[in-house]
C-alpha cells in the first residue's frame, strides 16, 4: 500500500521509456583448438593479436606514473563536456567482493581525496555482483545530477544497454576494467587485458618446464569473460608449445579445494611439471600442495598478491606474476577530470600491464603490507598510504 | 542418470532399519572400488591417511549438522561460521605464535556462542531454524567482510596451521598420520558415545515427535539448543583444521552448509528429524569427499562436475528413500 | 519439515505492510536529512525493477512453500530461462512468442522433475531441488562461457524498459501474476487443496485430496514463475546470462521474501500478497541503503537481522492467538 502511495506521489502518468535506441551488438569469431578442448567463445583472434603486440609497445606519458600512461594513444576531443568545477563524480561499481576490487577501490578513494579541491562529491554505488542491480544503479545515478559517470561493468554484454542509456543522458561516461559493446563512452580504460595475462604466464611455464611435460591449469570459474580470455590465450600458447595439459580444473577460488585437486593430480600423474592459473587467489595453496606432498614446486605463475610474492622469494620458486594492475582504478578519476576540463583523452586508454619477474621481484615485495594486497596498486604516493590499504 | 538403475532393485537386501548405514556403506564401497581400479596406490595406507586427514573438517561438520537435523532442525550458518572463524583467527593471531592457544579457545567459545544464539532464537522465539540460520549466515558473512574491510588481514601462525597441515611422521604400518585424522577419530568416537547416552536418545526422541517428548518430561528447547551448540563447536573445530590445511581466505567455508546437509541426508538421516545414525552422517561426508577425488582421478571435466554430483546425490537419496518408505 | 512447526494453521493479515510503511517513512526521512530524495523518478523506477525480478520468483516460491515444500533450484532455472529465451529469439521480433513458449515448457519440465522427486521418489524437497539445481549448474557451466543469445528488441523495449509513469511494465506483470496466484489460492479447488496439504498432509489425504498431484502442480507453477523471471531478466539484460540467477541469490532471497511476507515455512499458512510486500520491503531497504551509500556488507547484516526479527514477530503473534 505504501508503495502505491509512493508511486502516486510521483504522478507522472505518461508513457515513458528508459530504453536506448540501439540494441546490443557485437559477436565473437570462434577459433578452433586442439588437445586442450574447444576454444572459448570469447576468443577473438584480432583482439588476441592486438594485445600480444601491445605487450611490446612503448607507452607514452610519465614513466613513474604508469596509471597516466597510454599505449598507442588515439586522442578524442572532449570540448563539449567542458564544465567549471568543482565536480560531482558518480561511480557505478560492479562489486567489492574480492581483494582485487577492494584494493582497487581504496586506491580510487585515495585518488579522489588527492583531487579533493576539484571534486565536491564522489558518489559510489556497489552493485554487489548483480547485473540487474547495476542496471538499476546506473539508471538511479542518472537522476542525481552527476557531472561525470564512471562505470565498472559487471558483465560486458548485459550492461551495454544501461551504459548506452547513460551516454544518451548527455554526461561524459568513462568505462574501465571490463568493457561494453558500444562506442558511446568517452573513453574505455583498461590494461592490455586477459589475453596478455594468460599468454605471459603460459609462455613462461612452457618455456621453463621440460618439453612435452604435464601442465595443470587452475581456473576460478567458468563463464567470466576476463577469465575466459586469459585461459583462451594460455590455451593457444600451450597448444603451440605442444605441452601436455593434463587437467583444466575450476577451484572457485577456494584454497582447500585447490589443494585437494593438486594433491590428487600429483598422485594420479606422479609428477606435475608446470602449473598455470588464471588468477592468483589460490597460488599459495597450489604451492603448499606440492610442499605437503614432498614434491618440488614446478614452474608456475601467480599474480601480484603479496602472499605469493613472499613465498616465491622465500622458497626460491621458478615463477612469474603477470598482473592486472589495480592502479587502473586511479585512471578513471584522472580521465573524468580531464574530460570535464575539455582536455583531449585517449580512447581507448590502454594502460601498460607490467609483469613481476625474478629480476624485479624485490622491487614489488613490501613485507609491511597485508598478504592479499596487490603490489601493482600504484598507491604509494597517495594520501593515507600505507594505513588505508592495511 | 535417473534411468541407470531401476527403481525396484531385483536384488533384495535384508530389510533395513530405516535410517540405517547399509546403503551409504554400499555406495562408499562402490566408489572405493572405482577409485581402486583407476588409481590403485590411492588405497595404500599413506595416501589413504592423507585423504582422511583432508576430509576431517567436512566429516566433523556433517557430525555437527547431524545433531541439529536429527533433533528436527537445520543449520545453514555453519559455512559462514567457518569462514568467519578462519578470518577472525588470522587477524587475531597476526602471525604471532604465542597467541595460538588463546585464539583456539576463543574460536571454540565463539562457535558455541553462535550455536547458542541460533538455538535460543529457534526454540524460544519460535523462528524456524531455516530462517534463523539463514539470517545468521547473512549476518556472519556481512560482519566478517565489514570487520576486515573486505580483505582478510593478518596471518595464521605455523603453530595454528599445524593442526590441519602437519602429521605424525614415520608411524609403523601407516606411515604418516595427519593430526587432523587423530582429531577426527577422537571426536567421532565421542559423537558415537554421545548418541548412545541418554542425551542421544533424548535428541532422537525430540526429533521424532517433540510433543510426545515434551509430555514425557523432556525440555525440548534445551535439547535442541544443545544440538545447535554442538554444531557450532563442530564448525569451530572444522575451521581450525581447514584454516590449517589451506590458510586464510573468504572462500574457506563457502558452500559447506549445503555439503554438510547433503552428506547427512546421503548417510540415511531423515530431514525433519528422528531417524538416522551419526556414523551414517560422517560416512556420507566421506562419500562426498571420495566422489570429489574420484572425479579428479577420472578427469571428469571441471564444468560437468556439478551434474555428476547432483545426479549421484539424487539417485542415492531417491533409491534409499523409496526403499525405506515401503515399510 | 512438518516437525518444524508447532504453530496452529490460521491465516493472519500480513504485518509486512506495517513494516514496509515504517521502513519507507523512516527511510524517506533519513535520506532527506542526508540531503537526498528517496522518491524521485529514477529511484522509484529502479526499486520497482528490482522488485519485479525477485517478485516473480517469490510468488512461485510462495506456492511451493504453502504446500510444505520449497524450491532451491529457482536460481538455475532463471539463468537457464534467460538463455533459452535469448537464444531462441536471437534478436528477431518474430520469435518472441515461440521463445516465451519454449521457456515456459522447459521451466515447467524442471518443475515437474522437482515435483516428481519430492512426491513419487519421496526425496526431501531441500535435497531434491538442490540436486536438480546442481544438474542445471553443470549444464550451464559446461555449455556457456558467458552471455549468449540476443533478446528481441521489441521485448527489450516492452518488458525491459517500457513503463507507465514511474511503474515499469515488468512490475505490472508481477501484479498480474500475483493476482492470478491470489485467485488460484483463494478461489479455486487447487488453492484450497494446496493449503490443506501444507497444513497437514495426512488430514488432507484422508479428506480425499490427491496430495501428490497438488504438490507437483505447485512445483510446476513455481518453476514457470522462475521462467517468467528469466524472460524478464533476458529482456532487461538484452541477452541470456548463465550466472544471473545465482549472482542475484534468487533462491535464498525468494525464500526470505516469502517468510518476511508472513507465509509459514512449514506450509499451510500465508499468501502471495504478503510475499509481494516482503519483496517490496527488501527492494526498499536496498534503495534506501543505496541512497545513503551504505556499505553492502553492513546491508547484508541488517538483512539478516530483519529476516529473523520479522519471523520472530509473526511467531509471537501466532503464539498469542493460540493462547
Amino acid at each position: 500500500m505504501a508503495a502505491i502511495a509512493a508511486v502516486t506521489v510521483l504522478s507522472l502518468a505518461a508513457c515513458a521509456t528508459d530504453e536506448p535506441a540501439a540494441g546490443p551488438s557485437g559477436s565473437a569469431s570462434a577459433a578452433t583448438g586442439s588437445g586442450t578442448g574447444d576454444q572459448s567463445k570469447f576468443f577473438v583472434q584480432a583482439d588476441y593479436d592486438a594485445e600480444l603486440a601491445l605487450l611490446d609497445a612503448a607507452p607514452t606519458g610519465p614513466a613513474d606514473k604508469p596509471w597516466e600512461q597510454v599505449l598507442n594513444p588515439t586522442m578524442v576531443d572532449t570540448a563539449k563536456f567542458k564544465k567549471a568545477g568543482p565536480h560531482k563524480i558518480c561511480f557505478s561499481n560492479a562489486a567489492l567482493n574480492n581483494p582485487w576490487r577492494q584494493v582497487g577501490f581504496k586506491t580510487m578513494q585515495a585518488e579522489v581525496e588527492a583531487q579533493k579541491s576539484r571534486i565536491k562529491e564522489f558518489v559510489h554505488v556497489d552493485a554487489e555482483g548483480k547485473d540487474q542491480k547495476q542496471i538499476a544503479d546506473i539508471n538511479d545515478l542518472l537522476g542525481k545530477g552527476c557531472d561525470a559517470l564512471i562505470v565498472s561493468p559487471n558483465t560486458t554484454a548485459t550492461l551495454t544497454p544501461a551504459v548506452e542509456a547513460a551516454c544518451k543522458a548527455g554526461l561524459p561516461v568513462v568505462v574501465f576494467d571490463r568493457g561494453v559493446d558500444t562506442k558511446c563512452p568517452v573513453t574505455f580504460i583498461n590494461p592490455i587485458g586477459g589475453y596478455g595475462f594468460g599468454h605471459v604466464g603460459a609462455e613462461f611455464v612452457s618455456q621453463k618446464m621440460k618439453p612435452g611435460g604435464k601442465v595443470l591449469a587452475l581456473r576460478i570459474l567458468p563463464g567470466v569473460d576476463v577469465l575466459e580470455t586469459r585461459w583462451s590465450a594460455a590455451k593457444v600458447a600451450f597448444d603451440k608449445a605442444k605441452v601436455d595439459v593434463v587437467g583444466v580444473e575450476f577451484t572457485d577460488g577456494d584454497p582447500a579445494k585447490t589443494k585437494k585437486i593438486v594433491d590428487d593430480y600429483i598422485q594420479r600423474y606422479g609428477t606435475i611439471d608446470g602449473v598455470w592459473m588464471d588468477a592468483g587467489a589460490v597460488a599459495v595453496a597450489a604451492v603448499e600442495a606440492f610442499q605437503d606432498a614432498g614434491k618440488p614446486v614446478p614452474p608456475m605463475n601467480g599474480e601480484d598478491q603479496l602472499d605469493f610474492l613472499k613465498i616465491w622469494k622465500d622458497k626460491k620458486l621458478t615463477a612469474i606474476a603477470p598482473t592486472y594492475p589495480t592502479y587502473q582504478w586511479r585512471t578513471p578519476i584522472i580521465a573524468a577530470l580531464r574530460i570535464l576540463d575539455g582536455q583531449q583523452v585517449s580512447n581507448p586508454w590502454k594502460l601498460p600491464q607490467p609483469t613481476v619477474t625474478q629480476d624485479n621481484l624485490d622491487q614489488y615485495l613490501d613485507a609491511g603490507m597485508p598478504p592479499l594486497h596487490y603490489a601493482m596498486c600504484g598507491c604509494t604516493d597517495l594520501p593515507g598510504y600505507p594505513q588505508r590499504w592495511k | 542418470m535417473q534411468t541407470v538403475q531401476p527403481r525396484s532393485l531385483p536384488l533384495r537386501l535384508p530389510r533395513m532399519r530405516p535410517g540405517g548405514v547399509l546403503p551409504i556403506l554400499a555406495i562408499l564401497a562402490v566408489l572405493l572400488v572405482l577409485v581402486g581400479i583407476r588409481q590403485p596406490d590411492f588405497l595404500a595406507p599413506q595416501s589413504l591417511m592423507s585423504f582422511l586427514g583432508r576430509s576431517a573438517p567436512i566429516i566433523l561438520l556433517a557430525a555437527g549438522q547431524y545433531f541439529v537435523i536429527v533433533s528436527g532442525e537445520f543449520d545453514l550458518s555453519v559455512g559462514s561460521l567457518v569462514t568467519a572463524q578462519v578470518v577472525v583467527a588470522a587477524r587475531l593471531i597476526d602471525s604471532d605464535p604465542s597467541r595460538t592457544w588463546p585464539v583456539v579457545l576463543l574460536l571454540l567459545a565463539f562457535g558455541a556462542l553462535v550455536g547458542l544464539v541460533n538455538g535460543l532464537i529457534t526454540t524460544r522465539l519460535r523462528v524456524p531454524s531455516f530462517i534463523t540460520t539463514l539470517g545468521m549466515f547473512l549476518i556472519l558473512v556481512g560482519a566478517v567482510y565489514l570487520w576486515s574491510d573486505g580483505a582478510p588481514k593478518g596471518g595464521l601462525s605455523e603453530e595454528f596451521r599445524r593442526f590441519g597441515r602437519r602429521a605424525f611422521e614415520d608411524v609403523p604400518l601407516l606411515g604418516r598420520v595427519p593430526y587432523a585424522l587423530l582429531v577426527l577419530v577422537v571426536l567421532a568416537v565421542a559423537a558415537v558415545l554421545l548418541m548412545r547416552s541418554d542425551f542421544g536418545r533424548t535428541l532422537v526422541a525430540v526429533g521424532d515427535n517433540p510433543r510426545t517428548a515434551e509430555l514425557s518430561g523432556v525440555r525440548v528447547w534445551r535439547t535442541r539448543t544443545f544440538a545447535f551448540i554442538l554444531s557450532g563447536l563442530a564448525a569451530a573445530v572444522a575451521a581450525i583444521l581447514l584454516g590449517g590445511y589451506s590458510g586464510v581466505s573468504f572462500q574457506a567455508g563457502a558452500g559447506l552448509e549445503f555439503g554438510a546437509i547433503t552428506a547427512v541426508v546421503l548417510g540415511g538421516v531423515a530431514l525433519g528429524g528422528g531417524r538416522g545414525a551419526v556414523v551414517g552422517a560422517m560416512l556420507g561426508a566421506l562419500t562426498l569427499e571420495l566422489l570429489f577425488a574420484l572425479m579428479n582421478f577420472y578427469g571428469v571435466s571441471g564444468a560437468l562436475r556439478s551434474t555428476v554430483q547432483g545426479g549421484i546425490i539424487l539417485l542415492a537419496v531417491a533409491v534409499s528413500a523409496t526403499r525405506s518408505s515401503s515399510r | 519439515m512438518s516437525a518444524l512447526s508447532l504453530l496452529p494453521a490460521r491465516r493472519s493479515v500480513p504485518g509486512v505492510f506495517v513494516a514496509l510503511t515504517l521502513t519507507l517513512a523512516i527511510g524517506w526521512l533519513v535520506v532527506l536529512l542526508d540531503g537526498g530524495q528517496l522518491f524521485n523518478q529514477s529511484t522509484t523506477v529502479s526499486l520497482l525493477h528490482v522488485a519485479a525480478g525477485l517478485g516473480l520468483v517469490a510468488v512461485g516460491q510462495t506456492l511451493v512453500i504453502l504446500g510444505g515444500s520449497l524450491d532451491l533450484s529457482v536460481a538455475y532455472v532463471i539463468s537457464l530461462s534467460t538463455l533459452v529465451a535469448a537464444e531462441t529469439m536471437n534478436g528477431s521480433d518474430g520469435a518472441v512468442l515461440p521463445a516465451i513458449g519454449l521457456v515456459l515448457v522447459v521451466s515447467a519440465g524442471v518443475g515437474l522433475l522437482n515435483g516428481l522427486l519430492v512426491t513419487r521418489f519421496r526425496v526431501n524437497a531441500f535435497i531434491a531441488t538442490l540436486g536438480v539445481g546442481l544438474l542445471l549448474k553443470g549444464y550451464l557451466d559446461n555449455g556457456y562461457d558467458g552471455p549468449a543469445g540476443t533478446t528481441a528488441p521489441s521485448l527489450v523495449q516492452a518488458l525491459g524498459y517500457q513503463r507507465v509513469g514511474p511503474v515499469p511494465v515488468s512490475f505490472l506483470l508481477l501484479i498480474a501474476v500475483t493476482a492470478a496466484a491470489w485467485f488460484a489460492l483463494s478461489r479455486t479447488r487447487f488453492g484450497h487443496h494446496l493449503v490443506a496439504v501444507g497444513g497437514d498432509p495426512e488430514v488432507a489425504r484422508l479428506s480425499g485430496v490427491r496430495n501428490d498431484r497438488v504438490l507437483v502442480t505447485a512445483h510446476v507453477l513455481c518453476s514457470m514463475c522462475a521462467g517468467l523471471a528469466g524472460i524478464y531478466l533476458a529482456s532487461r539484460l538484452g541477452s541470456g546470462a548463465p550466472r544471473v540467477g545465482t549472482e542475484g541469490l534468487y533462491d535464498l532471497e525468494s525464500i526470505a521474501a516469502v517468510v518476511i511476507g508472513g507465509t509459514a515455512l512449514a506450509g499451510g499458512r500465508g499468501g502471495v500478497i504478503g510475499t509481494v510486500g516482503g519483496v517490496v520491503l527488501l527492494a526498499s531497504i536496498d534503495a534506501i541503503f543505496n541512497q545513503l551509500e551504505v556499505d553492502a556488507f553492513f546491508k547484508q547484516v541488517i538483512r539478516g537481522v530483519i529476516i529473523i526479527a520479522a519471523v520472530a514477530v509473526y511467531a509471537r503473534r501466532a503464539m498469542r492467538k493460540a493462547a
